[in-house]
């Protein structure tokens, strides 16, 4: 059983848990995923690891409330239970595999934005153990939704916050940060950026006008997250690539975005159709007009 | 004569009330139906049936037990060779096996001897079979899948004395057989649930979400976790595309998808989460079993559903009564057929499929003729859906994550016909080696390899003794 070692609330329907999953925690590298499913009727969730600890044998995910599967996972409390919790899944991120005295020399923008901030900070920490140099740019719409930031503040050489309404930080989007810092002079050899995908899809595009090496990791819909079903197609650089075992982690630059996009967005009415169901029954109310057929 | 009898008939579902429910097709025989059935049976000298079965089972031999009502010694015969009858006597292309040689088929219809096997399968779950788990040789294997190979292997392993654990990528134990066929064929709870119970009665350990080459490593389980040996019954669960225009459009999924949401996730019933959608014009590309599995699918979500293949009728690689199954409950088959194109909407929802007319050409070098486009013969055919059912290849994590684990140039795992890989005290078996093939082969190399691994197991112990 995948027991639920802890619990917090990081920002509004914005849950952090750590899980006690010794095997996964023992073979995670930073970059990689996990299929977790909630309860026993639940869908397969594929969720961006946000910490490991072989150690204590624990792998910290953070999820947002937003569909009724999210839900239905963080509803759950320190001490119950997921059901399943398998992983690591996808490749680990490039530089994991690259020679340190190589790593030490480059310098590295990480770009967080929403939930995505979580699993940005694995990645750092792991470079930040290594020393290498890492500056990081966490964006969120206002100061309320801003997660991670102390914990990045001890990893990171640079902490910069971007807030669309400028209660913290910046004020305007992370592209617009990252232009900033740019012009202010600031180089680097390669950007990651992990957050929503148009947000993804915007840095890629500022960062190909500064000729930026920029890697993303895509959130696309998956079904097993072991190869075995294509829902996680993506076009990068005119091929078609299956996220979860070529992925999560690829060139920014040659993903298209809007089939991403698109391809997301498949489900989107037929999910509404369920919650729609799910909120009648929560409401108490039996289905009369044929929702549920 | 026995023979004069003609073949007893089979009590199915009702086609048009079938096409809207998930429950079994065939309820298969009664006893007294069985017996009839199997008083059928000439019991040939040389039984060309059992030539023809991939496993060998002693088929007269079964069946003369069953006519005699004696169904102790029936499912004791079939056991001898095959450790899933109740599963094999569903699925097995009978036609092209043992009822494809059967002597009666000569001049009429051969023995039911799908439906026997079945019913004999059937009859052993019924029975509390309280298995006296063998004593334990202090040897442990790591099996890795819990497809029929994996299930057939540790089974075996268990009853000869081994500490078996099987590991299993999913959340639920069962391969092909609990994600991709679905629950009108193979009934999940009544069948393949009580299989794998049998399977956990001999002792034998099942740890799900482990995704070997991921989670953990065929080295490790050898170096860290003290296994003897390993099995590989990974299967074949990469689905192919067709590489053709618009095949990523939103609406466009491969059988395994669509099938998975189905059945491993329960799509179809609102108590659970997972979304599948259906639309109203559902088209699949393929001929083989995964196909009619997923237009008899959609079928049976509401859809108008059909079937696109570019080969004819008589190459259909699915069993035949799939095929008969589904034109009953209203299949279109549009043959000869082959999509060159995905249409797409302004949403980038397909709208529907561009095909081109084939007609078949010379014979190839396997004999078989190959299809041939007809020059401007293109047509478009609309559909919400398009499912793509093309055929599946291994999962290269293990093979890519193993060390010194050889593989052919078709990405299966190279295995000996005894199960055994270019890696010592590792071995194979079922699609992960063949490709994409059959539950009766996959079980048979399964059993295979626990006699292999049986003798790899004891050399080696008698070498260290020396
Ligand atoms: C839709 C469909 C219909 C079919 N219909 C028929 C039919 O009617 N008759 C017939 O004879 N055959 C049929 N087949 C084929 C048959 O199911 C397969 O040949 C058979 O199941 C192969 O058995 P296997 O044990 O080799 O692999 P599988 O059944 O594929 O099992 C492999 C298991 O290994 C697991 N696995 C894979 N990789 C890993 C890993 N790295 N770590 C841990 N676990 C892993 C998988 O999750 C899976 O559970 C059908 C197949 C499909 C897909
Ligand atoms: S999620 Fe099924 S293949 Fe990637």
């Amino acid at each position: 059983m995948f027991t639920i070692l802890e619990k917090r609330s990081l920002a509004e329907g914005i849950w952090l848990m750590k899980i006690n999953a010794p095997r996964v925690a023992h073979a995670a590298l930073p970059g990689q995923f996990v299929i977790v499913r909630a309860t026993e009727r639940g869908e397969r969730i594929p969720l961006t690891i946000a910490d490991f600890d072989a150690a204590e044998g624990s792998v910290t995910i953070v999820t947002q409330a937003i569909g009724v599967s999210t839900r239905k996972l963080c509803a759950l409390e320190a001490g119950d239970a997921l059901v399943d919790f398998a992983g690591p899944l996808g490749r680990p991120s490039e530089f994991v595999s690259l020679p340190l005295d190589e790593l030490r020399r480059r310098r590295y923008l990480f770009i967080g934005g929403g939930v995505g901030t979580a699993p940005v900070y694995p990645q750092v920490k792991w470079l930040h153990d290594r020393g290498v140099e890492v500056d990081v740019i966490i964006g969120a719409k206002t100061r309320d939704m801003l997660i991670y930031t102390d914990e990045m503040r001890a990893v990171a050489s640079h902490l910069h916050i971007a807030t669309d309404d400028g209660s913290e930080g910046f004020k305007g989007l992370v592209t617009a940060l990252l232009d900033e810092l740019v012009a202010r002079g600031a180089r680097y050899d390669e950007c990651v950026a992990i957050g929503p995908m148009v947000m993804m899809k915007f840095v890629a595009l500022a960062t190909r006008k500064h000729a930026l090496k920029t890697t993303v990791s895509l959130n696309a819909l998956m079904v097993d997250g072991t190869g075995m079903c294509g829902a996680c197609r993506v076009t990068v650089g005119g091929k078609t690539r299956f996220t979860c075992v070529e992925g999560p982690e690829f060139d920014g630059h040659e993903v298209d975005f809007d089939e991403a996009m698109r391809r997301q967005g498949m489900y989107r009415s037929e999910e509404q159709r369920r919650a729609a169901i799910e909120a009648e029954r929560a409401a108490g109310h039996v289905c009369r007009i044929g929702l549920d057929k | 004569m026995a023979n004069k009898i003609p073949r007893v008939p089979v009590r199915e579902q009702d086609p048009a009330l079938r096409a809207t429910n998930f429950e079994e097709v065939c309820h298969g025989y009664d006893l007294r139906e069985a017996m009839l059935e199997a008083s059928r049976c000439l019991r040939c000298k040389n039984p060309r049936c059992v030539a023809a079965c991939p496993v060998g089972i002693a088929i007269p031999d079964f069946i003369a037990a069953l006519h005699a009502g004696d169904l102790r010694t029936a499912a004791e015969t079939i056991a001898r060779d095959s450790s899933l009858p109740s599963i094999c006597g569903r699925v097995c292309p009978q036609e092209t096996q043992c009822e494809g040689s059967c002597v009666l088929g000569i001049k009429g219809e051969p023995v039911a001897i799908g439906k026997l096997e079945r019913f004999v399968g059937d009859w052993k779950l019924e029975q509390d079979t309280a298995v006296d788990a063998a004593p334990r040789n202090g040897r442990r294997v790591a099996v890795v899948g819990s497809g029929p190979a994996g299930l057939a292997c540790a089974s075996d392993l268990a009853k000869m004395g081994y500490e078996v654990k099987i590991f299993e990528a999913l959340h639920k134990v069962g391969g092909v057989l609990v994600y991709g066929i679905p629950e009108f064929r193979l009934p999940k709870e009544r069948i393949v649930a009580r299989e794998i119970e049998e399977v956990k009665k001999l002792g034998v350990e099942i740890e799900t979400d482990v995704i070997v080459g991921r989670t953990l490593t065929v080295d490790s389980l050898l170096d860290e976790e003290g296994y003897d040996a390993v099995f590989i019954g990974s299967g074949a669960g990469l689905p192919r595309f067709m590489g053709i225009p618009g095949e990523n459009l939103n609406g466009v999924v491969s059988a395994n998808e669509f099938l998975t949401r189905a059945n491993l996730m329960h799509a179809y019933d609102a108590e659970y989460d997972t979304p599948i959608y259906v639309g109203s014009r559902v088209v699949v590309v393929g001929g083989g079993n995964v196909a009619m599995d997923a237009v008899r699918t959609a079928r049976r979500l509401g859809a108008e559903a059909t079937i696109v293949y570019r080969r004819s009728e008589k190459e259909l690689p699915a069993r035949a009564e799939e095929v008969h199954h589904a034109r009953e409950e209203g299949i279109e088959f549009r043959l000869l057929t082959n999509p060159v194109e995905v249409l797409g909407d302004e949403r980038g929802w397909v709208r529907g499929l561009r095909c081109v007319e084939m007609e078949l050409g010379e014979p190839d070098a396997s004999g078989r003729r190959s299809p041939v486009e007809k020059p401007g013969s293109e047509f478009d055919i609309a559909c919400d859906v398009a499912i793509m059912a093309l055929g599946t290849s291994p999962n290269p994590l293990i093979a890519s994550t193993t060390a010194g684990l050889d593989t052919t140039r078709r990405g299966c795992i190279a295995a000996d016909e005894l199960g055994a890989t270019s890696r010592e005290g590792v071995f194979a078996g079922g699609d992960a080696v063949t490709g994409a093939a059959t539950v009766i082969l996959a079980m048979g190399a399964g059993r295979t390899a626990a006699r292999a691994i049986d003798e790899y197991v004891r050399a080696k112990a008698a070498k260290s003794a020396e």
